[in-house]
């Protein structure tokens, strides 16, 4: 343990995520007068920002833009007097019954009795070679963004999932064809969906495959993929690859704290939100649970700040 | 139009004289799209930290855009937004597709120095 210095500034609360569980937590502990001080690495709104449109929020009647919705849950928790540091790195946590501190990249350091970890979770990159390099000139993770740039292309979705089957849907509108490349020898996504785009005749799979590199070879972009079953790697050319492979929790930062976490790097929590550090609750995509919805991650955050609020 | 609290640039002349006059300069290029809001977002809360750097938006779909997407530096870009820094009137970085805060941080301590 390292002795907290003296100009340590000191909350009732700290909250480290800004998505909607820590937003809708700050709005309970802020609203009951509770000290509440929010930190996110990023701005404030988590993946619901970068939604285009939330269409099963309740209380709106039309779908309503993502980084609205994402707007005006940092509006409320302002207007109760929470204090935010956006954009800023955690260089340093000490987690334990009896003290909670943090440290950020410009050396303030906080302490509170209470901290609620609601980092949520990010697309999962492929990490292989070519896939940052690329990044913005023949991979991308974004439909809705990028789909234009690639209209009457061929392209590869990479991906079997909800989200890239939806944003298949999507690039369908632009592209002149698509070659989904998929570990599995079916679509995880709902059926629903999945069949849409397999009935679309501009649509091909290619089964039991992942790719291991990309690069360009003067416009286009090649990508070689092995198939699980031989072993064997192929090189297939298109104009672009957009990739959609599920999530991962943001808990990187916890690794050297004794927070509990699945083997998947998911915080285990009782149905209190608790993690097995007294005081420290859990909130949002960053728990281990079966589902993740931007409801859901609200009704985390509105427990995790409950249970503050009482034990104050 | 961009909807956020960024100053933006509406013409090829307001940015040409927005880098001519300004040592620093960063500006996002884009939609209100998944992959710009992000950006924009940290430009506004570095606007605090950063009070030497001039960042402000341009939204893509203007006329005036081309400015910005005829740079030789963004030829080969294929996503959304293109984010170019400037350093007494000429391009230094510029970047395509989503950029985290740590990324755009790491790239101001880099050009802007």
């Amino acid at each position: 343990m390292i002795a907290m210095s003296k100009n340590m500034q000191k909350f009732d609360v700290i909250i480290i995520g800004a998505g909607p569980a820590g937003l809708a937590a700050a709005i309970y502990t802020a609203r009951a007068a509770l000290s509440t001080l929010v930190i996110d690495e990023s701005s404030a709104g988590g993946q619901v920002k970068t939604t285009h449109q939330v269409a099963n929020y309740p209380g709106f009647v039309e779908p309503v833009a993502g980084h609205e919705l994402a707007g005006n849950m940092r509006k409320q928790a302002e207007k109760y007097s929470t204090k935010f540091r956006l954009a800023a790195d955690i260089t340093a946590l000490y987690l334990s019954d009896q003290e909670k501190w943090v440290e950020l990249d410009d050396e303030d350091k906080y302490t509170a009795e209470f901290v609620i970890i609601a980092t949520g979770s990010s697309p999962r990159l492929l990490n292989i070679p070519g896939e940052q390099e690329y990044k913005g000139s023949g991979v991308s993770y974004c439909a809705t963004c990028d789909g234009e740039f690639y209209k009457d292309k061929d392209i590869f979705v990479i991906g079997g999932g909800n989200s890239a089957m939806e944003e298949s849907l999507l690039l369908l509108q632009f592209v002149k064809s698509i070659t989904v490349i998929h570990q599995f020898d079916e679509l995880q996504a709902e059926k629903i969906t999945a069949d849409k785009v397999t009935a679309n005749p501009k649509v091909n799979i290619l089964w039991s495959h992942e790719p291991r590199t990309f690069y360009k070879r003067e416009n286009v972009m090649v990508l070689e993929a092995e198939n699980l079953k031989t072993n064997k790697r192929i090189r297939l050319e298109r104009d672009g690859i957009f990739i959609f492979v599920g999530l991962v929790p943001n808990s990187a930062f916890l690794k050297d704290t004794p927070i509990q976490l699945t083997k998947y790097g998911y915080v285990i929590t009782g149905p209190r939100m608790e993690t097995n550090i007294a005081s420290v609750y859990a909130a949002g995509d960053i728990r281990d649970k079966k589902h993740r919805q931007i409801t859901i991650a609200v009704g985390d955050g509105t427990v995790a700040a409950l249970e503050v609020i009482h034990k104050v | 139009m961009l909807q956020t609290n960024l100053e933006h640039i509406e013409s090829e002349e307001q940015l040409k004289e927005l880098i001519e006059n300004n040592e620093k300069v960063a500006v996002c290029c884009g939609r209100m799209g998944p992959m710009c809001i992000p950006i924009y977002d940290v430009f506004e809360i570095f606007q605090e930290k950063y009070p030497d750097i001039q960042f402000q938006d341009m939204d893509f779909d203007i006329p005036d855009a081309s400015i910005i997407k005829g740079l030789p530096e963004c030829r080969k870009f294929w996503g959304l937004p293109y984010t170019i820094y400037y350093r007494n009137g000429k391009v230094v970085k510029a970047t395509s597709s989503i950029q985290s805060a740590k990324e755009v941080k790491s790239i101001i301590n880099d050009v802007f120095a």
